[in-house]
């Protein structure tokens, strides 16, 4: 009744194409967008900065990236956290080599490095699937974590082998450092998810995502209609390693500030991403921002209720937390196998009928 | 429609976090850790510190009378929750943090100095905020990791005569920043000393350690240093226990030096040495408050079983120092409820000389401190502690003695002013 389609007549290809054929998704995702933008920068304080809504932006970023490759691609992979720490060591090695850099270039780059990294732990791909690569890429957790404990170079010979983002400004504000106002690092991340948000969401749309999909459903099939499974495979790799760099700098330069590698980046990360991914729904964008915000968002908000609200001991808490966790993954598992993005896409689908369902 | 309530209930909660109180308290937010592979060294630290600040609400009235209010916030020893905790807590008023976590105070440096509220990191953190020229809002006496490594060494040359020239010691580590810390000073020390280093890492949790003693067993260095933290620590003592290597020359860092950590090996680990801050066991007259104030009268953050072991001492000792910073505070400003700003000048003018101590009823519990604008590592003293297996306990071995403070200021002032230029801080003048 409130949730249709009737009325909203397409009449040009263009229009038939668009990303959200329907009037009042484009609306919903619109008012979003411009509250994101223009309200919530005002409302921010330090605790909705650093504990809810920036981890929640580098997460989707993240999440985006897996799953472009395990979602879209089917290529399985356990590398993300390695990968993010590919990312959060660029912009570090960037920021310190070149002071005067923009750091939206900072960023940008980062994830430059690590799509290349991306594609050099791709190469296996081609040989191994499933179960195999994911076992292949988890090598490459262990290894890139190792390799930035192990030189120097990379955390520029500090005692502790830690790195600590410098402060660094963007139009004269800063962005990262411990002076960076809230409002300023939660929109210098809010315009990177938004922009590659959209990018991703047309790629998968388009001929790239297209060949992503056929080499996931049957890659043999596949190569036989003529998709390429070097050159898709590897751009799958590449393009979800960029977004997981960035994702690894923003975490690095603008949420955390300083990370050591065995902690930031362990192989706890990776399974995290991935099950974000899960959770929020292989194969969809809204489902990689869903999974992000209820992995992340729900144990602060059950510490929340239950240390803050109800004043229960902080160790029992901690404890539940983890149990309702996981019961709250397996019921929502249970209730939909294919994660939260379908349970929202069924809603839709009934809400179209609603209230004269067959 | 229940759902959409408890949502929009629970974000109403959320945002009322940070609203803070306007009650005249004094708030210390307790960054610990119940849960977790580091939990069994948590707890008891948690509760002594809170047990403390218990007894001084309870006895005292609050310090000056202003009341005390802990806030427990756990971070099972990780960076990201340990963020989260500071957000939360600094809005309610909070004076001082004590994340008892390297990394955690890693990531807080620059952001209490720009939120202007100290952080005492005692014998962890980043050793060279020793120096105050630099590091305003950081402190970490009464001494540093890399005291301890120095007067560790120091006890390994006084073993073998004086001379450590052609020995072999081998350093077994927490692979994080923690664990990483002594190393560049056992480095300086072993040019001058002529003692030959081996670095081995254990990477988080730590319980696989095979490898590394497996390495051990091969080499049989001279002496094991161990930066250990969590179950790598029992794990390290069973695993040396297991390929015999003499225990005696198996000396751990103050965080590698509890009773949990041994105990769980049992007769084998007789003759662990490690190096001690502070006294052991309940043998002071503190103790006689602490169970007829808070123990007696269930007020106890834990069980009230861990009383007189080495970390819960060392909690409590840790509380004891932010008590009596406040009191130079509220001395120096004249006013009862102080804030942040106020804490960190009480801090900057903390004395404690050993007649205060017996007054606080912990006679030559710890070393005397003094601590001044240019030094906030504090007297840097270590003794040697020694656990007996049959007895269930540590003893002091050895008398509280200072660093190499020749290596060791070196180290300090070149770190501390390498930090200083990479975030551009020009260092206070102390006068």
């Amino acid at each position: 009744m409130f949730y249709r389609e009737s009325g909203d007549f397409k009449t040009s290809y263009i229009q038939d194409q668009q990303i959200f054929p329907i009037g009042l998704d484009r609306w919903f995702v619109a008012v979003v967008c411009v509250f994101a933008v223009l309200v919530v920068p005002f409302l921010i304080n330090d605790y909705w900065e650093k504990s809810v809504l920036v981890p929640v932006l580098v997460w989707s970023m993240a999440a985006i990236g897996l799953n472009i490759l395990t979602g879209y691609c089917g290529q399985v992979s356990l590398g993300t956290g390695g990968f993010m720490a590919v990312g959060a060591y660029a912009s570090y090695k960037l920021t310190t080599m070149f002071p005067e850099l923009n750091m939206f270039l900072v960023v940008l780059l980062s994830g430059g490095v690590t799509a290349l990294v991306g594609i050099v732990f791709g190469l296996p791909s081609l040989r191994i699937k499933g179960f195999y690569l994911a076992v292949a890429t988890l090598a490459s957790q262990f290894f890139l974590v190792w390799l930035f404990n192990k030189v120097p170079w990379f955390y520029n010979y500090s005692a502790s082998g830690q790195i600590s983002a410098p402060e660094r400004f963007v139009f004269g504000i800063a962005v990262s450092g411990p002076n960076a106002p809230p409002w300023a690092t939660y929109l210098f991340c809010l315009v990177f998810v938004v922009v590659f948000a959209f990018i991703a969401k047309n790629l998968t749309r388009g001929r790239i995502g297209r060949s992503w999909m056929a080499i996931r459903d049957m890659d043999i099939a596949a190569e036989i209609i003529g998709v390429p499974p070097l050159r898709t495979k590897l751009s799958a790799f590449a393009i979800s390693s960029f977004y997981i760099g960035i994702s690894g700098a923003l975490f690095f330069l603008v949420y955390l500030g300083a990370v050591e590698p065995t902690e930031a980046f362990g192989i706890d990360k990776s399974f995290l991403v991935l099950f974000m991914i899960i959770i929020g729904g292989l194969g969809s964008i809204l489902g990689s921002f869903i999974g992000a915000a209820f992995m992340f968002l729900m144990p602060v908000l059950f510490k929340n209720i239950m240390v803050g609200g109800l004043g229960w001991p902080t160790d029992l808490v901690a404890h539940l937390i983890f149990i309702l966790i996981g019961g709250l993954i397996m019921f929502f598992l249970i209730v939909e196998p294919h994660g939260l993005a379908q349970l929202w896409r069924v809603t839709k689908e009934k809400l179209r009928l609603w209230p004269f369902p067959h | 429609m229940n759902i959409q309530k408890t949502i929009a209930a629970s974000f109403a909660l959320v945002l009322s976090i940070g609203a803070g109180s306007a009650a005249a308290d004094l708030v210390f937010p307790s960054l610990d850790y119940r849960t977790g592979p580091y939990a069994p060294n948590g707890i008891h630290f948690a509760d002594g510190y809170a047990d403390y600040f218990t007894l001084v609400n309870e006895r005292d009235g609050g310090i000056g009378g202003v009341p005390v209010r802990v806030l427990p916030c756990e971070t099972g020893y990780n960076t990201e929750k340990g963020v989260e905790c500071y957000e939360s807590t600094k809005g309610e008023g909070a004076l001082l943090y004590q994340p008892l976590s390297t990394g955690i105070t890693y990531q807080l440096i620059p952001k209490v100095t720009a939120d202007n509220i100290p952080l005492h990191s005692m014998g962890y953190g980043r050793t060279s905020a020793a120096n105050g020229r630099v590091f305003s809002h950081i402190f970490n006496y009464p001494g540093t990791y890399w005291d301890a490594a120095s007067i560790i060494v120091k006890h390994m040359s006084d073993q073998e005569g004086g001379d450590l020239n052609g020995k072999s010691i081998t350093l077994v580590y927490h692979n994080s920043a923690y664990g990483k810390e002594p190393i560049r000073t056992l480095e300086e020390l072993s040019r001058k000393h002529g003692y030959k280093l081996t670095l081995l890492a254990v990477d988080h949790p730590g319980q696989e350690q095979k490898s590394q003693w497996l390495q051990i067993r091969r080499e049989r260095p001279d002496y094991v240093v161990m930066w250990g933290w969590g179950v790598m620590n029992q794990v390290a003592i069973q695993e040396a226990a297991n390929i015999r290597y003499p225990m005696d020359r198996f000396i751990g860092v103050w965080w590698s030096a509890s009773e949990n950590d041994v105990i769980p090996v049992g007769e084998a680990a007789n003759g662990y040495k490690a190096i001690a801050m502070h006294g052991v066991g309940d043998g002071y007259p503190v103790y006689d408050d602490i169970r007829k104030y808070v123990i007696d009268a269930g007020k106890a953050a834990g069980d009230g079983s861990n009383l007189g072991t080495v970390l819960y001492n060392r909690g409590m000792y840790a509380a004891m120092l932010a008590v009596e910073a406040v009191r130079a505070a509220q001395e120096i400003h004249g006013v009862a409820d102080i804030n942040a700003s106020q804490m960190r000048d009480g801090m900057e003018a903390l004395k404690i000389d050993q007649a205060r101590m017996a007054e606080l009823g912990l006679p030559n519990f710890g070393p005397e401190i003094n601590v001044t604008c240019a030094n906030h590592g504090g007297p840097g003293l270590g003794a040697i502690q020694q656990w007996d297996a049959s007895a269930k306990s540590w003893s002091l071995i050895t008398d509280f003695t200072g660093a190499d403070r020749e290596v060791v200021d070196a180290l300090i002032e070149e770190d501390s002013s390498a930090y200083a230029a990479e975030n551009n801080i020009t260092p206070r003048d102390c006068g």
